[in-house]
């Protein structure tokens, strides 16, 4: 990733870090193993107490991932068909099984210090859950837990995707939102070995909402579930917050 | 010395599974470097080392799932390298009221509500040490199981779990009243004799197994045998193969004249295109026949939808590339899903007839043996005809006898005064 990205060109000047603040970023359209990189970069910073809590936001090209626990039989497409259709597939360290990434999908990846807010892997993939329910009902969808299955649906069908890892108690890997994604990427997997269907919000609404608006909604309603002011900016390019200038030029 | 004992990751959350040792006994650790990873419910985690020296034992491998709290491993100054032998109370740390999780199934005589610690950590009773967690060894104590029965698992390394032990109990209890052995895999150790290798059934193997299991203890199969005269079309056919061939790539075979005959029955006889659920027939409006394709590696049915709408053509199509694909795993899942009736085309193999088996929840399955010219009377002569035999396995809750022939019958007469022209 561009350095510019990881910079805190983004922070804004009058909001100083502190153990509180969440710093949000956009990486955009971006690689799996790059947006991996940038995680890795700010785990071992955020452990090292050099940066504050962050929400990255990224869109990944179609990729399909393995969890550890990840059954290679859930893959059902042959690696040949695979490569045909543009999907790559990448071994990871997050938790769970098979998943797919693909454009259309709001990816999130808190790097979050548990240590400074619950030690308790149950508590965070709930409240994970509790961010996506509150997002989908700023956009008038009612979702649900499903008791025993991580993950956030509406009626039976799943929206959201959770998988995490963590060392020393600071989380990587985070959640995945269907947005406008093509479900029909999802048959060429069992995703997370259920044979249960997905779906996504222009699936539900009959029109997707943007991603900068599902975005945003998601900052915000981050920050109020894991109690963290949120600074930065929402836009890829890393410049001052367009987000602020818009709602500014919105009222004159 | 340090107990490494396996951490608590939240209120939640009693057992973690080990998915990854970084360190192997006799390894010198530093404090706080990663010895380990864990993995509870999507969450994977690194576990770093309580202290630093020399990793002196690991008592659970990879894939082990045991409880929170549960020594796994021991550091010390590497003196007593190999020495530890494996844990005999297995949680270190004062568990609350609960006792300790580590009996073996409690043997019937030794009935009795305070537990014997025991020293094994997943004995059965039959001695054989079988891979599980606390979970699932308190489970079967509860239950009174021995593991042993279930055999291998469907976790990391044959490791039982949850899941299967409770799919263990469900086909125990389902099975009480049908008298009929109640899992697919039920032990033979009288089969290991002499000089003998051991496979493992694949994943794919197992499923097939497990449905063959269910449909014979659901449905009561009756089947019925039609002799069918396939001389007219065998005559088609090879008026038009070599045409066939040239335009489309693949062979003209006998399997889309019998499909499409047997679409035809389908819509004539409602009760045979249909599912049983409880007490409720689910007759299917529409026609979503299944087709057997034997793989290297197994079994799998791909369903061709709507095959009633399908031309002879556009059936051969339809067959060609579902077994293409079922080959080259290149199959979606709602192509193996929602399919309304079955058809076993085993005469490809050269088998005259068979019975095959339902696929359940679906009512009846059709075999279509080999083609053969055989000598056949007719009208008092004796003439050389192209046969075969036809057979219709059926779900006796279901249909009768007269049903499952009437319904052969209709795809014999079709088949018999078939005269559009292939191509």
């Amino acid at each position: 990733m561009p350095e510019a990205v990881l910079g805190t060109a983004g922070l804004s000047a009058d909001v100083m870090p502190s153990a509180r603040t969440c710093e949000v970023r956009d990486l955009g359209r971006c690689g799996y193993r790059e947006a991996w990189d940038v995680q890795l970069d700010l785990v071992r910073r955020r452990k090292l107490g050099e940066v504050c809590d962050h929400l990255l936001f990224v869109e990944h090209p179609p990729t399909i991932t393995m969890g550890r626990n990840a059954d290679a039989a859930h893959i059902l497409a042959a690696p040949g068909r695979l490569r045909q259709l543009g999907f790559s597939v990448e071994e990871t360290d997050r938790g769970g099984d098979v998943t797919y990434h693909g454009p259309g999908q709001v990816v999130a990846y808190p790097i979050l210090d548990l240590k400074q807010w619950r030690r308790d892997v149950g508590a965070y993939l709930r409240a994970l859950e509790e961010v996506i329910m509150a997002v989908l009902l700023d956009f008038g969808i009612e979702s649900r837990r499903v008791e025993g299955l991580t993950g956030v649906w509406v009626a039976d069908a799943k929206i959201a995707a959770l998988g995490v890892h963590l060392s020393r108690w600071v989380t990587s890997h985070g959640l995945a939102l269907n947005v406008s994604t093509d479900l029909d990427h999802f048959n060429w997997i069992v995703p997370c070995g259920l044979t249960k269907p997905v779906t996504s919000m222009e699936r539900v609404l009959g029109k997707a909402p943007s991603r900068q608006a599902v975005i945003e909604s998601m900052s915000a309603r981050f920050g109020e579930v894991f109690g963290r002011t949120i600074v930065g900016s929402l836009y890829s390019n890393g410049a001052v917050s367009r987000t602020e200038e818009a709602r500014k030029g919105g009222n004159g | 010395m340090a107990d490494v004992v396996m951490p608590q990751m939240g209120e939640s959350i009693v057992e973690g599974t080990i998915t990854k040792w970084l360190k192997g006994p006799g390894d010198k650790v530093e404090r706080d470097e990663v010895l380990f990873e864990i993995s509870t419910d999507k969450v994977d985690s690194e576990v770093p080392s309580p202290d630093s020296g020399v990793l002196e034992a690991i008592f659970f491998p990879e894939g082990e799932t045991v409880e929170i709290n549960t020594v796994v491993a021991v550091i010390g100054d590497g003196s007593k390298l190999g020495q530890h032998a494996a844990p005999t109370a297995a949680p270190a740390t004062s568990a609350p009221a609960e006792p300790a999780p580590v009996e073996p199934a409690a043997p019937p005589e030794e009935a009795g509500p305070t537990p014997a610690a025991a020293p094994e950590p997943a004995a059965a009773d039959s001695g054989k040490r079988v891979h599980s967690s606390p979970l699932v060894r308190r489970i079967a104590k509860e239950k009174g199981i021995d593991l042993a029965t279930l055999g291998k698992g469907t976790g990391a390394g044959g490791r039982l779990t949850k899941k299967d032990i409770l799919a263990y109990i469900e086909s125990q209890e389902r099975a009480v009243d049908s008298g009929l052995p109640a899992t697919a895999f039920p032990p033979a150790p009288e089969a290991r004799f002499g000089d003998f290798d051991v496979e493992p059934l694949s994943a794919m193997r197992r499923s097939i197994a497990e449905h063959m299991v269910r449909t014979k203890r659901t449905s009561p199969h009756v089947s019925t045998v039609h002799a069918v005269d396939c001389t007219n079309i065998a005559k088609l056919r090879n008026a038009a193969k070599d045409k066939f061939l040239e335009q489309n790539g693949t062979k003209l075979t006998f399997l889309p004249f019998f499909l499409q005959a047997a679409a035809s029955a389908l819509k004539a006889y409602p009760t045979v295109n249909a599912s049983l659920d409880g007490k409720q027939l689910i007759k299917h409006n529409d026609v979503n026949i299944g087709i057997a394709v034997a793989l290297d590696w197994g079994l799998i049915v791909p369903v061709i939808r709507k095959a009633d709408e399908l031309s002879l053509l556009g059936m051969q199509r339809a067959v060609n590339d579902l077994a293409a694909r079922a080959r080259s795993k290149a199959l979606k899942p709602d192509e193996i899903s929602q399919g309304t009736f079955s058809v076993s085309n085993y005469g490809s193999y050269n088998s005259l007839l068979a019975t095959p088996a339902i696929n359940q929840p679906q009512v009846a399955i059709l075999g279509i043996g080999s083609v053969t010219k055989t000598p056949v009377v007719i009208n008092d002569a004796i003439a050389i005809r192209s046969m075969a035999y036809l057979t219709l396995s059926f779900d006796h809750r279901v249909m009768d006898g007269a049903i499952a022939d009437l319904f052969l019958e209709h795809i014999r007469e079709i088949v018999e005064n078939w005269s559009t022209p292939v191509l």
